[in-house]
């Protein structure tokens, strides 16, 4: 099968960019994606052409480095899969497809395809934890987690951070990567002491970030990768809603070193 | 030559580690903020290294050449991570695992290192669940297990198939905690190119700005390299696109010597290479061998038949054939030779003939499709996207690709390696795991080392270290490991070449894979390391760099580490060659067991197995660099066993 490109070229951030187009050589239906996009990139760089700047790593769903708009849509045409996981037998001989970059205010770009999603680890930095030290744990097995809240809290901790959440939003909100960590985090005995200043720290750093608010219309949870679910959101809307009523934590007088 | 010291502490196994933290010189907490340590890689080794050393008061650099500490290769890992907590009642202790290690490893790791490894093992399982990493539990809230290859009882914890995953973003939730408050200070986008050596001692590194090409020094008290393995040097593996072997090489080159490279680890159950366009090579987690079975048809004359035509009785289940008291559960090394084999025999299936079935049939009738699905589901998702096939239907075909590397930079029970104010953490180390690793095992290592060796034993080099006084960026050697680093740049980038590195990286991997693979000899490796050779020769002349230093270029990164892979290649090749004995994932034809060895006539191993040779080989190779073009200095650290008995390895 061969295909036709229609590819976002842009050299850098401060430089204007434009779509351009690229005939693909004869193409295994088997070849995933991204293993398309290295054979175009090899007979752009033997033409003496540059090849397109795309992310990629783990290439199995994993690491949420892959970030590509296929067709206008983050990830491209299926439900519950990375770019990475996207292989050529979902396409047709003839095709035109059309390939972009994560498009947001807080993703900048960096060079074609490829753009800069730092903001979601500055909200992490935010309170995407727990606190507690190397070394200072009790045995795991003093800690009794029911197997309902560990199998959701691992429905939402399976988020990769890709960001496609974003790319898909018209709000270009974060609110699903969010409430994918304050729920993970909230759903577990060991993340109640800091429920509240986490979901508060989070939220507000992801305002400070750029992205937008949630309007609730679910195209982010329509491109998820790992398909994580709008409930979420809800949950942390909750969580926000308690920790504006309960106002900033005060310290217990009497704590601290003395 | 280098002088290796083991520095393994006197006194009984089972003290030594308790004894060696007393006896490590600590540093007064006023004084640690006056240390500054690099620590380069944020896999589950170097986070959990830089969040423990922050916690601890020291200034915390933290490098990584991807965009985001959470998306290190470590993300990857699937199956689970081993702890001898003894949960399941079913006989396991710490000496047990231990013994599992050493003997998984076929006795050519470090008693000390593999005792102390299973000792803080139980620690890592309380300080992730104290994370919140959301481990697999029991209807009761406890925690569960499964089990793992080259083990008899349960002590593999899991989070679903995506035990990396949350492992990582446990540790990398720590990391962000101490960046926030200012313990670390974190670079991403940002590729150490060079180590930079003071009066003998490891005092900073020089670094690019991926985004920006901006190269930049960097000092330091101490340098922590947890940059992972270098399997990439095979092109094709389990591994990431990204993974690379360019900090070790170039520390390598700066007099760190390179200990065991020839033991690589090839996993049985990848899903096999289906055409020259394929870029990596996906494992299926080992956990499947808990339930699947492996077969290959009796007769060559079904291999292209459908699987499930071919009568039960025509069926090869040769790993429960072949050592019955694992079956389905040996160890990787052997249960990948044993594939390798029937295929060769001509008895291999799918297209290419190079594939062996792990079947489902028996564990969706014994358990139901419910109990299977939720085991492995996401793992039986994945193998449909990429071959369109279900395989609660038919059984899924594998066949092994390389996949783990327990050879890495030579260190000391300290980690730290011949080059004082070097430590190596995690996969890039040779430390735990010998000539073969267990599944399992590789994730408890680099949290190990990360949480609980390293912040024990690194005040132990920096009390020899006046605190502030570490050299300036300004020394004439970062200047010269700037400049060293700026000619390789400019060489790539002004070849006139025609060839692209990627191109080249094919063909290395091809040469490795088929010259120094799953089985080596004499004459293979010989001539493998004369085409490297060449290889390299061409590289230097033909290979061709696209766009600039100064911006985002994806083709320079890689042709930086296409060249390092080059030379790592040649070392594999030379040191499988010296070693003329079969261990582990080290299988010399020339050295195994026939059936005229009395091993094989009183039952304890096959024909065909590995055949150690303890008399000569019971050493570490620690390979020191001797500069351009020369051949490099072998040196040999003697493996010393106090408590066990290095013994013919069994798993019938
Ligand atoms: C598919 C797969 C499944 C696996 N499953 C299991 C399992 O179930 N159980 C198990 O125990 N083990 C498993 N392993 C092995 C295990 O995952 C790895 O050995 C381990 O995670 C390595 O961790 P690490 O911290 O040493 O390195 P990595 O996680 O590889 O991290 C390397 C880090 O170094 C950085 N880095 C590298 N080079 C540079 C440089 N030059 N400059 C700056 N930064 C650099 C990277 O950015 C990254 O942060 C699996 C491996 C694979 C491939
Ligand atoms: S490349 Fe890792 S998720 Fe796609």
């Amino acid at each position: 099968m061969k295909v036709t490109l229609k590819v976002w070229r842009q050299k850098s951030r401060n430089t204007p960019g434009e779509f351009k187009t690229y005939e693909s050589p004869a193409l295994n239906p088997n070849m995933s994606f991204l293993e398309m996009l290295d054979v175009v990139n090899e007979e752009l760089a033997n033409r003496g052409e540059e090849p397109i700047a795309f992310d990629h790593d783990c290439r199995e769903g994993i690491c949420g480095t892959c970030s590509l708009v296929i067709d206008g849509k983050p990830h491209g045409p299926h439900q519950g899969v990375a770019t990475c996981q996207t292989y050529m037998r979902s396409f047709k001989n003839g095709d035109e497809i059309v390939v972009e970059p994560f498009r947001a205010r807080a993703f900048p770009l960096v060079k074609d395809l490829v753009v800069d999603r730092k903001a979601l680890d500055r909200i992490q930095h935010a309170g995407g934890f727990i606190s507690v030290r190397t070394g200072s744990a009790p045995d795991a097995n003093n800690i009794l987690v029911p197997k309902e809240n560990a199998d959701l809290a691992m429905d939402a901790a399976q988020c990769i951070g890709c960001g496609a959440c974003v790319a898909a939003c018209k709000n270009a909100s974060a609110m699903l990567f969010v409430a994918a960590k304050v729920s993970h985090l909230g759903l577990l005995p060991q993340g109640q002491p800091e429920r509240h200043r986490r979901v508060k720290a989070m939220v507000d750093q992801m305002d400070a970030e750029g992205f937008g608010g949630c309007t609730v219309t679910g195209s982010c949870e329509a491109v998820c990768p790992k398909e994580i679910s709008l409930d979420f959101i809800a949950r942390m809307n909750r969580d926000y809603a308690a920790a504006l009523i309960r106002g900033e934590p005060k310290p217990i007088a009497g704590s601290g070193a003395g | 030559m280098a002088t290796l010291n083991s520095n393994i502490p006197a006194g009984p196994l089972a003290q030594k580690w308790e004894h060696h933290k007393f006896s490590t010189k600590l540093i007064n907490p006023a004084n640690k903020r006056k240390y500054k340590i690099i620590v380069v890689g944020a896999g589950l080794a170097g986070s959990s290294a830089a969040a423990t050393l922050a916690e601890l008061g020291y200034e915390v650099h933290n490098f990584v050449f991807h965009d985001s500490p959470r998306r290190a290769h470590s993300v990857a890992a699937q199956g689970g991570i081993n702890a001898a907590k003894n949960y399941q009642n079913d006989g396991d202790s710490v000496h047990r695992l231990f013994y599992d290690t050493i003997k998984g490893g076929d006795f050519r790791a470090r008693e000390a290192n593999v005792h102390r490894l299973a000792e803080v093992s139980v620690n890592i399982i309380d300080q992730c669940a104290a994370q919140g990493v959301p481990f697999a539990r029991e209807y009761g809230g406890l925690l569960d297990n499964r089990s793992f290859g080259g083990a008899q009882v349960s002590r593999t914890f899991y989070a679903r198939g995506q035990t990396g995953q949350q492992l990582l973003l446990g540790a990398y939730s720590a990391l962000c905690r101490n960046i926030a408050n200012g313990g670390v200070k974190s670079h991403t986008h940002a590729e150490m190119l060079d180590l930079v050596v003071v009066d003998g001692h490891a005092k900073g590194i020089i670094v690019r700005n991926l985004q920006t090409g901006e190269i930049t020094r960097h000092n330091a008290d101490a340098v922590v390299l947890a940059t992972g393995g270098y399997g990439n040097a095979y092109n094709l593996s389990t591994y990431a696109r990204g993974s690379n072997a360019t900090a070790i090489w170039r520390a390598y080159k700066r007099g760190a010597c390179f200990g065991n490279p020839c033991y690589t680890q090839i996993h049985p159950t990848c899903i096999p290479v289906s055409g020259d366009y394929q870029s990596k090579l996906t494992l299926m987690s080992e956990s499947l061998r808990n339930d699947g079975r492996v077969w290959v048809p009796k007769k060559k004359d079904d291999c292209k038949r459908n699987p499930a035509d071919i009568a039960e009785s025509d069926r090869d289940y040769y790993l429960e054939r072949m050592y019955p008291a694992f079956g389905n559960l040996a160890p990787r090394d052997i249960a990948s030779r044993a594939a390798k084999v029937v295929c060769d025999e001509g008895r291999g299936i799918g297209e290419t003939g190079l594939g062996v079935y792990l079947d489902f049939a028996d564990a969706i009738k014994r358990l139901g499709e419910g109990k299977v699905r939720e085991r492995y589901g996401n793992l039986f998702a994945m193998y449909h996207e990429i071959t369109n096939e279900d395989a609660y239907q038919t059984p899924m075909r594998i066949y092994p690709a390389m996949h783990y590397t327990m050879g890495g930079l030579w260190v000391d029970y300290n980690l730290m390696s011949n080059l004082p104010g070097l430590f190596v953490l995690g996969e890039a180390n040779f430390s735990d795991h010998g000539a073969n690793r267990l599944g399992a095992s590789a994730l408890m290592q680099g949290l190990a080392d990360g949480y609980f060796v390293l912040p024990a034993t690194i005040s132990g080099y920096l009390a020899t270290q006046k605190p502030d006084k570490r050299p300036a960026t300004d020394n004439a050697a970062f200047k010269q490991a700037e400049e060293s680093v700026q000619t390789i740049t400019k060489r790539l980038l002004n070849n006139k070449g025609s060839r692209t590195p990627a191109s080249f990286h094919k063909a290395l991997g091809k040469l490795i894979w088929e010259h120094c693979g799953m089985a080596r000899t004499k004459a293979g490796l010989e001539r493998g390391i004369k085409l490297i050779g060449e290889l390299r020769e061409q590289y230097w002349k033909h290979v061709k760099v696209a766009g600039e230093a100064g911006e985002w270029n994806q083709s320079l990164e890689n042709a930086g580490r296409v060249a390092d892979f080059m030379e790592l290649g040649e070392l594999l090749c030379r040191d499988a060659l010296h070693r003329e004995e079969s261990c582990g994932g080290h299988f010399r034809e020339e050295y195994q067991y026939t059936k005229n060895d009395a091993e094989v006539q009183q039952g304890l191993v096959n024909p065909g197995d590995v055949k150690r040779r303890d008399d000569v080989f019971a050493y570490v190779a620690a390979w020191e660099y001797a500069g351009e073009g020369k051949a490099p200095v072998l040196n040999k650290e003697p493996l010393v066993y106090e408590e066990v008995k290095m013994s013919t390895r069994s798993y019938k």
